[in-house]
This record gives structure tokens, sequence and C-alpha cells, in this order.
């Protein structure tokens, strides 16, 4: 049983098809003979005053047509799927001709001439093929077909998708690290503070904040957010106490696992979202990835889709961005 | 007793000058989202967005435009041929507001974003409900008028538009069975791949039925009156006319090649649309041949011209459609302009073609006249018109073959030659033809429109005495 759930159906699609088939057959083998000759003569019809029908026979070439069509579609359904369960069978590929059986054969095609020229960049580390002109056009390709959509073509981001560009990074950019986040996908979270602070808290906390990276602010407000910062918002915890992100805490805490937090560094003057006051009193409030009215801050993970042949070329390209 | 004596031209009149009025409305919005395809600023705001302003456009031009034709010339036609007057006159009149109450709410409903989400009936419940209703009207007044008419025989024309109204309602009730939530929200009753080919089964005979069947109807009177020549072949309208509503049937499933569709039935999908080529041209031949002996008219009568223009571009978007869904075909094609290009070659070459050419016969008769105020108007009409559907269907070709090139082409390492927007980037120029071509035909409906107000300024409605059938002479 391939597309039914029983021979039932099986037969009923068969019968279905066959009788649409044999129904343009009687059509044709009834119209072949035609008996007119001469002159056309009028059928003895006349409507609103004119309108009169003739009654020549049908045309041979469009009768030729119709047979050509109706013959093609029976050898058609000798060789392919259509007629009910005939030539589609998922269990066994050797009696399958639809579009499974297409598609594996075009995937092991494609492996058998693509597969080698990846085998072989696999081999090399990502930053010697960051330095192959070839790997690296590849690796462009790849990164323009999978990636752009999102971290634009370039690589330069956009709000809420980091920029590849600019040497900082949010897990890390050494090449074992940009090939983790391609492969297993990141999923930055912020814990929302909305229900934790007061909204006067969170904007004391977001004017700190813009403090960091020497943007305006009220330094009055900056001052209590300061403690708000180390104490009841609890944001050191992943930013660290001098707020340069979890990437630098865990080094200076020689923990490099506190990079998998992803948390930014908020003195560094690059701004994931944005750095008004407003964005930030967003995202301190709503947080990042936390559900209904946060933001999502999410990276699929290409492992399983690209394979990791081409995973190891893309991060050889996303590493050559920043390596010139 | 006068009422009796005369065939009731009223909805006819009300149908005939409401296609001119939506054909523009519909139209014009079709120019502004090409526009909106080349200058994205133009999506000023979310109701006017390309993906609220693009269903309406298509619901205007097919069941507005579309529609209004198919009602004018099916009532005209339907009494004319049967030589009676029209059934349960009140009910049509109940079809005439209802179908334009129908449009109005369509017109606000999806520029809000009330939809199905299914394309072609993305009206939510409470119209389409109004539409069944509607139709059922529109039913009882058709096959009254035949069943009460004062000839034996049925004309050919007539069974065209008989099989489009009673396909119509079938596929309008079983596509949108429907589960409503709110007022303005339902969810479909059928689910995954089922509602995909219950959508496209209704799709497609959307267009076999609909655009087809009815205009096949539409050509079938006005064609022979037109050019006063018997139809080419009785036996020829019979065959195709049953080769036809039986093999479209089946066609739906070509526009779900290479999905979650099981096999069989894209296979069966494409084979009946590839049987359904003679069928449709059964049409076309009938149409063309019924001018031989005619043709010297054509130099003359710009409305002999529509009608021929309009048969040509059906023969060649009913050829274009079967090899579209050869599945080989459709791999380049599919998702492509090429697409649009193909259904705008029937929606303007071969449907509204044949309805321009019908309004103009219609307009002056119904106001006791033979001759539109201008026969050069209608000529110029013809070619601008023309000149549009070219430009339009060529460049649409062009970008569709070029966008599925780009698509599929792939360099020495597997990867994609062209990034997604590379291949957008070169559109540009071809959606700027057609954004031309469309406004031509825009402006060629807008040159009716003037035709049409100063053919029936100042005149009386008029409805012409009901002719006595002839006697039948072999």
């Amino acid at each position: 049983m391939a597309d039914f759930i029983n021979s039932f159906w099986d037969l009923y699609v068969s019968g279905l098809v066959a009788f649409g088939l044999l129904f343009c057959l009687v059509v044709l083998v009834t119209n072949m003979t035609s008996k007119e000759s001469g002159e056309p003569k009028l059928q003895g019809h006349v409507w609103d005053e004119n309108l009169r029908e003739y009654n020549n026979p049908l045309p041979r070439w469009w009768l030729y047509l119709f047979w050509a069509t109706v013959i093609f579609s029976i050898f058609y359904l000798y060789l392919f799927p259509g007629f009910g369960n005939r030539h589609s069978n998922p269990a066994d590929p050797e009696k399958d001709r639809g579009l499974r059986a297409q598609y594996a054969q075009e995937v092991f095609d494609a492996e058998g001439t693509y597969g080698p020229i990846f085998a072989r960049y696999q081999g090399i580390s990502v930053e010697t093929l960051a330095k192959d002109p070839d790997a690296v056009a590849t690796g462009q390709r790849l990164f323009l077909t999978y990636c752009a959509q999102c971290h634009g073509s370039l690589g330069q981001g956009s709000r809420g998708f980091p920029n590849l560009t600019d040497g900082d990074w949010l897990y890390g950019g050494d090449p074992e690290t940009i090939k983790g986040s391609i492969s297993e996908g990141r999923a930055g979270m912020m814990t929302p503070l909305g229900g934790t602070l007061t909204a006067d808290e969170i904007k004391d906390a977001a004017n700190y904040v813009r403090s960091l990276s020497n943007l305006s602010h009220d330094a009055a407000r900056a001052a209590r957010g300061r403690d708000i910062f180390t104490g009841k918002g609890t944001c050191l915890t992943c930013h660290g106490a001098d707020g340069k992100g979890a990437v630098a805490m865990g080094i200076s805490m020689g923990v490099p696992a506190m990079g998998l937090l992803g948390a930014p560094n908020l003195t560094d003057s690059v701004w994931l979202y944005d750095n008004s006051e407003d964005a930030i009193i967003e995202g301190i409030t709503r947080g990042r990835n936390a559900g209904p009215g946060s933001l999502t801050n999410n990276m699929p993970a290409w492992k399983d889709f690209l394979g990791e042949a081409k995973v190891h070329v893309l991060a050889a390209y996303v590493y050559s961005l920043s390596n010139k | 007793m006068q009422s009796q004596a005369t065939y009731n031209y009223k909805v006819v009149r009300q149908f005939a000058i409401m296609t001119v009025v939506w054909g523009i409305v519909g139209m014009l919005v079709g120019v502004i989202v090409a526009a909106q395809l080349i200058w994205p600023e133009l999506n000023v705001h979310e109701f006017l967005h390309f993906g609220r302003l693009r269903p309406l456009h298509t619901n205007a031009v097919i069941f507005a435009f579309g529609g209004c034709a198919l009602f004018a010339t099916s009532f005209y036609v339907v009494q004319r041929t049967c030589h009676t007057r029209l059934f349960a006159p009140g009910l049509a009149s109940f079809v005439f507001w209802g179908w334009q109450l129908i449009i109005v709410a369509a017109a606000v409903t999806l520029p809000l974003g009330i939809t199905t989400g299914k394309e072609y009936a993305e009206l939510e419940w409470p119209i389409d409900i109004a539409i069944a209703v509607v139709w059922v009207a529109y039913a009882v007044v058709f096959f009254g008028t035949v069943a009460t008419r004062k000839v034996s025989h049925i004309y050919v024309a007539n069974w065209f538009y008989g099989a489009f109204i009673i396909a119509v309602a079938l596929l309008h009730i079983v596509n949108s069975v429907e589960i409503p939530v709110s007022l303005f929200k339902s969810y479909s009753a059928y689910a995954g791949v089922q509602d995909a080919m219950v959508q496209w089964w209704y799709g497609h005979n959307a267009v076999g039925f609909f655009l087809t069947a009815g205009f096949l109807g539409m050509m079938y009177y006005f064609v022979p009156k037109q050019a006063d020549r018997p139809i080419y072949s009785y036996r020829l309208s019979v065959v195709h006319f049953w080769a036809l509503i039986f093999t479209y049937m089946w066609a739906g499933p070509h526009h779900l090649h290479y999905t979650a569709l099981p096999d069989w039935a894209q296979s069966v999908g494409m084979l009946f649309s590839l049987i359904l080529l003679a069928p449709s041209w059964g049409g076309m031949i009938n149409g063309i041949m019924t001018l031989s002996g005619a043709w010297h008219k054509l130099r003359t009568d710009p409305i002999l011209k529509f009608m021929v223009t309009s048969l040509s571009f059906y023969g060649m978007s009913t050829f274009e459609g079967p090899m579209m869904s050869v599945k080989t075909v459709n791999a380049l094609s599919h998702y492509t302009d090429w697409t649009v290009g193909h259904v705008h070659s029937g929606a303007l070459g071969w449907v509204a073609l044949i309805s321009i050419g019908s309004v103009y016969f219609l307009l002056p008769r119904l106001y006791g006249k033979t001759e539109m105020y201008s026969t050069k108007l209608v000529n110029t009409h013809f070619w601008v018109a023309t000149v549009g559907i070219v430009l339009y269907i060529a460049s649409m070709w062009i970008a569709g073959v070029m966008q599925g090139l780009y698509w599929r082409a792939v360099n020495p390492d597997g990867t994609l030659t062209y990034a997604f927007v590379e291949g957008v980037k070169a559109t540009y120029p071809l959606w700027t033809i057609r954004l031309v071509g469309g406004a031509l035909f825009l402006v060629g409906m807008l040159i009716m429109f003037y035709n049409m107000l100063k053919t029936i300024a100042g005149e009386r409605a008029y409805n012409a005495p009901i002719v006595a059938p002839a006697a039948a002479h072999a």
C-alpha cells in the first residue's frame, strides 16, 4: 500500500482513470467516420432570426490530435505512477517510479559529482580554507543562498541579526565556535524583567546601560541604575559586573562555557537591536526570546540540512569576513 | 400587457454597464499592484499593501468584471434564443443587486485583511453564503427561462452557460466548506494536502467553467451574430462540449506538481490537462471557422476584430496550459512570472476581449440603436488593448523563463549560480514593460467607458419585442 489506506482506493482510482480514458476513446471512435460530402448543409433550426448551424465533419487533424493525447496518456500510465498504486512503492525503491525515486536519484547523482569537492575542503582547516579564493567563493555562494536572508548579502546584519564582519562576537569568533553556531544554531535569551523591576527602575537601568558606551544619559538615573544592574536586576549574572558580556566574563573567570550564554558586551558600541533608551527599556522589560511579546532571537541549526562538509566551508567564509 | 411582448433588457443593461465599471476598477488595481512590484515604496498602508490588493485585483477582474459580463450576456442570450421573456424578473433583479453587494463586500473586506487565504476563494464565510444564495437565484432565472422556451431545441450557447452555472455552484459550495470561529474568520473543513487538492480542484475548474465554458457560451452567440454566419459545425460543438466538461474536472492537480500530493494524482492531473487540448481547441475551431466566408468583415468591423483576436488568444493559452501542465515544463515554469503571463493571455486576451466585443454589441441594442457612438473609438480600443496584451504576455514569458533558468543554474561546485535576489533584480525591466502593457489595457477600458457614456447619454432604455420563433426549414 503506497498512496492508499486500503486496496479499495486503488481500484476506485484505477477504475475512474480507466473510465475517463475510455470515455474519450468512445467519443473519438464514434466520430471518426463522416458521411458529409460536397456542400455543407444547414441544420434545420433557426434561433433569434439568423442563428443557424452547419454540420461540418470534425476536422481530421483535430481528431488525430485528440487521439495522440489519449494514446500518450495510456503509455505514460504504463510507464509511470498514476493508474492507482502502480509504480508507486516507497518500501521498495526498485519498484517505485515516482517523485521519491527521482529525488533519491538526483541526490545520489549530486553527491557523486559535488561530494568529492566538499570532502577535500573538509580536510583543510578553516583558517587555511579562509585564504583559498575558490573555497571562499563557494562559501560565499552558500551564504547567499542560505544565510543572506537574515545576515544580509554582505554579512552586514540588520536589527536583531548579528553583523558578521565587525569582529564582535556574541559566542566567540574562533573557527570551532563559528562552526558550532552554524551546526547547532543559537537561541540567545534574555530574561524579561518587567515583572521584577518597576518602570522607573527599568528606566534607571537603561540609562546606566547607555552610560556604559558613553551615550547621552541622565547621570542621576544612571547612578541608581548601576545599583539595579548589580543588585535587584541581577543583570551582572550574564553581562558581567563590568557589562562586557558573557564571552569576556568567561575569559576573565576562566570558564569558557560562559560564552554559551551569548550575553552581549554592553560597552563596545555594537548594538544587536537599537541603542535608543526606548529600545533598551523594551529589551529589559520584555526580554528577548522569552515568549509572547518579546522579540525572537534564534539562529536555526544547519547541520542536518547542509551536512558537515558544507557547514565547514560556510564557516571558512564567515571566518574570512573578519580575518582578512 | 406590453411587458409580456418584450424581452427584459433591464437587468442586462445593469450588468453590461457594471461590466465596464468593474473592469476599470479591477484593472486599475492590477496596474497599482504591478507598479508596487517595481516601486515597493508604493505599499503605503497595510490596507493598500500588495498582499491585500492582489486578491482584490483578481476578485474584481474575475468575479466583478467577468461575472457581470457573464450575467449580462447570459440573460440576453437565453431570452433571445429561447424566444421568451426572462423567467422570474424579480429574482433577476435580486441577482443583480446581490452580486453588486458581494463585490462591495469583497472590496471592503480584502483590504482589511479579512480572508480565508484560499486563492480565488478568499472571501470569508458570510460572503460565501451570500454568493451561494445569489448563484442559486441565478440558476433559477436561467434554467426557468430555458424551461419556458418557445423553441424545441436548446441553442448551443445555453449548454455552455448552463454547464458554467451548475459547475460553479458545485465548486464554490464544496471548496467553501469551512468552520466559522467568528463573524470574519473561518477555517477550511479540509486539512493539509487534501485542502490543497480541493482548493485547486476548485481553482482550476473556476478557470474551466467560469472563465472557459461561460465565455464559450458568449462566443457561441455573439460571434455568429456579429459575423451573420452559421456556426461551422453542430457536431463539433456537441463533441467538444462533452469532452471539455468531462475532462476539465480532472485537471486541478497540475497546480500541485512536485508537492506532497501523491504521485498518481499529479500524473492523472497532467494527463487529463494534456487531453484537454483538443476539446478546448474545438471551441476555437468552431468560432474561427464560423467566420469563413466573412473574413472581409474584419476590415471594417472592430467588434469582430475583438472576437477573432479573443479566439486566437484562447487557442494560444489553451495550448500553453496543457504544455505547462507537463511535469518537465512545470519544473521550469512553476512559481515564475510565466504563470502570471499565461493567466493574463487567457484573462486579457480571451476573457476580456470576448466580453468587450460582446458588450459593444449589446450596448446600442439595449437602447434601441444599432451602433456605438463611435466605431472609430472601438477600433482605437481594439489596437490599444491588443498592443497592451502583447507587451504584457511577452514580458512575462521572458521574465518567467529567465527566472526559471536563474533558479536552476548551478556552479561546478553544486552551489546555486544566482542568489534569489539576483533573479528579482533582473526582472525589473520586464516588470516595467508589463506595467506599460497593463496600463495600455486600462486606457482601452477608459476609452470604452467614454464611448459607452456617449452612446447611452440621453437615450431611453429599450426593451425589444420578442421575436417569434422561425418555422423550421431543412
